[in-house]
């Protein structure tokens, strides 16, 4: 085996060599080395890289459930703004449907009381009429009857002073006048003055 | 890889010059010089042995020291939101407690296994891949006694929890007798039981570890050494041939690597599949 044996030496002992026959030390270190490694390695490497494992998971845990109870808080909260919310839009549709209603109520009675205030003006404005036709007409007939029985007395020659007949005479005349003007536009009542 | 290269030129050159030819490599490749002592020697099974420290048993301290090392840095800050040297720590941590602890021997019992199987996982990765980091290049467990020792170590195991929890004869049940078979059959089956859960167990578990590790680093010599007596000794007509070899030597050491990491990977798989056979409720 060594450099300076001759070929043949190492021939020899090559072939009685036999690897599958052990070395006792080895079989011996091996085993005492392994030993003191294994020892080494529970007590230190196993326990430390086991309960970084167990911590990683309660940490992972604890992070999931923290992140779960976030989650339904933010979700309740969320819930809890909708609702406020659709319960505003409620509010304010209905408040718009009552202004609504009012404006069109407020508008209706503006109207009626337009109505009202035309209608009472109008009613106004017509007795004012009525009660100026009726003056006119009073007033109307009185100069009539003095023109008429003024120009009667001049055309019949004869004084007409006679108060009283005078009188029946242009209140029968008017009563005439009027009869014709009650049926139409007659013209019988000039021939008959 | 000129590390590796070099390396194993350095052997390989020892090798060509005690005469003309090309000595393939073998077992002797294996048995390196202790590095102290070596003084005296003792004879075990027609095999000598030299008594002192050798490269290997350095190597499985060093493992040992390194392993510990940096896993203790990596657990030690426990921080929530891990750096760079805790993610690395906590994967291969997770992986061996997930993949192989609790998938395979159940969330039930797997707790107690656990530093066992990482312990076991990690240990073998590293002398694994020491067989390809630059100025080790050695497999520790290309030497037959590193590996029985786990072998035996990973028997004992199974085999207490078993017999721990249902009892020695409930154990022996358990492994030998098939579920759901009846009569003079079993006579044939129950020693085949016997002979494969417990007592080939160990030997493949050993030797399947032993002879990857083996083999592959044989293999690398191999290339290294063949490129080299095919470029520096055949002429320059074996030239091309020679740096072939030695192409083909780099893609190989990438095929060890995955190797190494399977085999590691491999035998943990293997104890804990056997103390989840071991723990099974009775069929």
């Amino acid at each position: 085996m060594q450099t300076q044996n001759p070929t043949h030496v190492v021939r020899a002992a090559e072939e009685e060599l036999n690897p599958l026959i052990p070395h006792l030390a080895e079989i011996g270190l091996s085993l005492v080395v392994f030993g003191i490694l294994f020892f080494l390695v529970k007590k230190f490497v196993v326990p430390a890289f086991e309960a970084t494992y167990a911590e990683r998971t309660t940490a992972i845990e604890g992070g999931l459930a923290a992140a779960e109870t976030k989650q339904a808080e933010a979700d309740a909260k969320l819930a809890e703004l909708e609702k406020r919310l659709a319960d505003a839009r409620h509010e304010a549709a209905r408040i718009r449907e009552e202004a609504r209603e009012q404006g069109a109520q407020i508008l209706a009675e503006m109207r009626e009381q337009a109505q009202a205030e035309s209608t009472r003006i109008v009613d106004h404005g017509k007795a004012q009429i009525e009660a100026e036709r009726q003056q006119a007409v009073t007033s109307l007939r009185a100069e009539v009857g003095a023109l008429a029985t003024g120009l009667a007395g001049r055309i019949v020659g004869e004084s007409l002073e006679d108060d009283e007949r005078s009188a029946r005479v242009v209140d029968r005349f008017l009563a005439d006048l009027e009869a014709i003007e009650a049926t139409g536009a007659g013209t019988s009542g000039n021939g008959a003055v | 890889m000129s590390g590796i290269g070099s390396a194993l030129l350095m052997q390989g050159s020892i090798r060509t010059e005690g005469g003309g030819g090309f000595t393939p490599p073998g077992p002797a490749d294996f048995d390196l010089p202790p590095v102290f002592g070596g003084g005296s020697s003792f004879t075990l099974m027609g095999q000598e042995f030299v008594l002192g420290v050798t490269k290997p048993m350095l190597q499985v301290v060093l493992s040992g020291v390194l392993i510990f090392t940096f896993f203790y840095l990596a657990s030690r800050k426990r921080a929530m939101v891990p750096g760079k040297l805790q993610f690395v720590g906590e994967e291969a941590y997770g992986f061996v407690r997930n993949s192989l602890g609790r998938d395979i021997i159940g969330s039930h019992d797997f707790q107690r296994f656990t530093p066992y199987l990482f312990t076991l996982f990690t240990f073998i990765l590293l002398n694994n891949l020491f067989a390809s980091i630059p100025f080790i290049q050695f497999p520790t467990f290309s030497r037959s006694g590193m590996v029985y020792g786990l072998a035996i170590m990973s028997w004992i195991i199974y085999n207490y929890a078993g017999i721990k929890k249902h009892g020695f004869v409930g154990y022996m049940k358990l492994q030998c007798v098939p579920a759901g078979i009846k009569g003079p059959i079993l006579a044939l089956l129950i020693p085949l039981e016997f002979m494969s859960n417990i007592l080939v167990r160990p030997v493949t578990l050993a030797l399947r570890l032993f002879a990857n590790m083996f083999a592959g680093h044989l293999l690398l010599i191999l290339f290294a050494l063949g490129g080299e007596y095919l470029i520096l000794e055949m002429g320059a007509a074996y030239a091309p041939v020679g740096i072939l070899a030695w192409v083909l030597f780099v893609a190989v050491a990438f095929l060890e690597i995955l190797i190494q990491f399977l085999q590691a990977y491999v035998f943990v798989l293997l104890n804990a599949m056997y103390i989840s056979g071991a723990l099974a409720d009775e069929h």
